[in-house]
């Protein structure tokens, strides 16, 4: 997780394009600014970060099952629910699947949990476009090789 | 059995809050109701769910921007719930 760079996962364990679900890992870093002010002597992670991993987990998955040819970007969060605190050092294990695939829209699903606890979780919306330029593919595409993105569902044209 | 419009109709106070009773064949989804486009795909994931079919949004929405057609032919309810019969019969077919 390098939080100073909006990368919020750190691998991906599992993605099954055929049940439409994927799993992450991410680390939540031991220091970092934020704990700082999120709370002076009692830091946790912000649910709007939380939130953002929810989404990017969420974001691979569709990118898979769009043959990464198109881009989703969030377009609402609803039923988004903090049930526990996220501490520096925690391992977040983060499930999403597809609720839905819409024409030019999705549907996802997606949990945060701790050691098999249940810390958070959200029903997210995305707009999906074609990759908007090459740059914006090629970043994503470096990234997910770094993230264990299965090469396979790369599409080369 | 509702009519397609009563389902669509219902579908939209449901989900945007708008009275029941202020929505008509007539009323176009944009311009009188005030639904966006964020809004509209809640509308869009209720119809797909209850109708069983896939509403063609970046198809139509094309057409508009190329001059093809009109929103009215699309977002005017009446002619969204004849689009959505034909595509309900499409797929029976």
């Amino acid at each position: 997780m390098q939080l100073e760079y909006f990368q919020l996962i750190d691998r991906i364990v599992d993605l099954n394009v055929s049940e439409r679900t994927i799993t992450v890992e991410a680390q939540v870093p031991l220091q970092n600014t934020i704990f700082e002010g999120h709370f002076p002597g009692y830091p946790i992670m912000p649910g709007v970060l939380l939130i953002e991993a929810m989404a990017q987990t969420s974001g691979w998955l569709l990118i898979a099952l769009m043959k990464f040819e198109r881009m989703p970007f969030l377009g609402a969060v609803k039923e988004a629910k903090m049930r526990g605190f996220v501490s520096p050092g925690e391992l977040l294990k983060i499930d999403a699947s597809v609720v839905h695939e819409g024409s030019g829209f999705a549907i996802t699903a997606a949990k945060v949990s701790v050691g098999g606890e249940l810390r958070c979780n959200a029903t997210i919306t995305f707009r999906h476009i074609p990759f908007p330029n090459p740059d914006l593919r090629g970043h994503m595409e470096a990234m997910a090789k770094r993230i264990g993105f299965p090469q396979q569902a790369i599409a080369h044209d | 059995m509702s009519s397609t419009f009563d389902q669509v109709a219902t579908i939209i106070a449901e989900t945007c809050d708008i009275p029941r009773d202020t929505i008509t064949p007539e009323s176009h989804a944009i311009d009188d109701l005030g639904i966006d486009s964020l809004d509209f795909l809640d509308i869009a994931f209720a119809i797909d769910k209850a109708f069983g079919i896939k509403l063609p949004l970046e198809k139509w929405t094309q057409e508009v921007n190329d001059g093809k057609a009109t929103t009215e032919q699309y977002f005017v309810l009446e002619n969204l719930s004849a689009r959505i019969d034909e595509l309900v019969a499409a797929k029976g077919a």
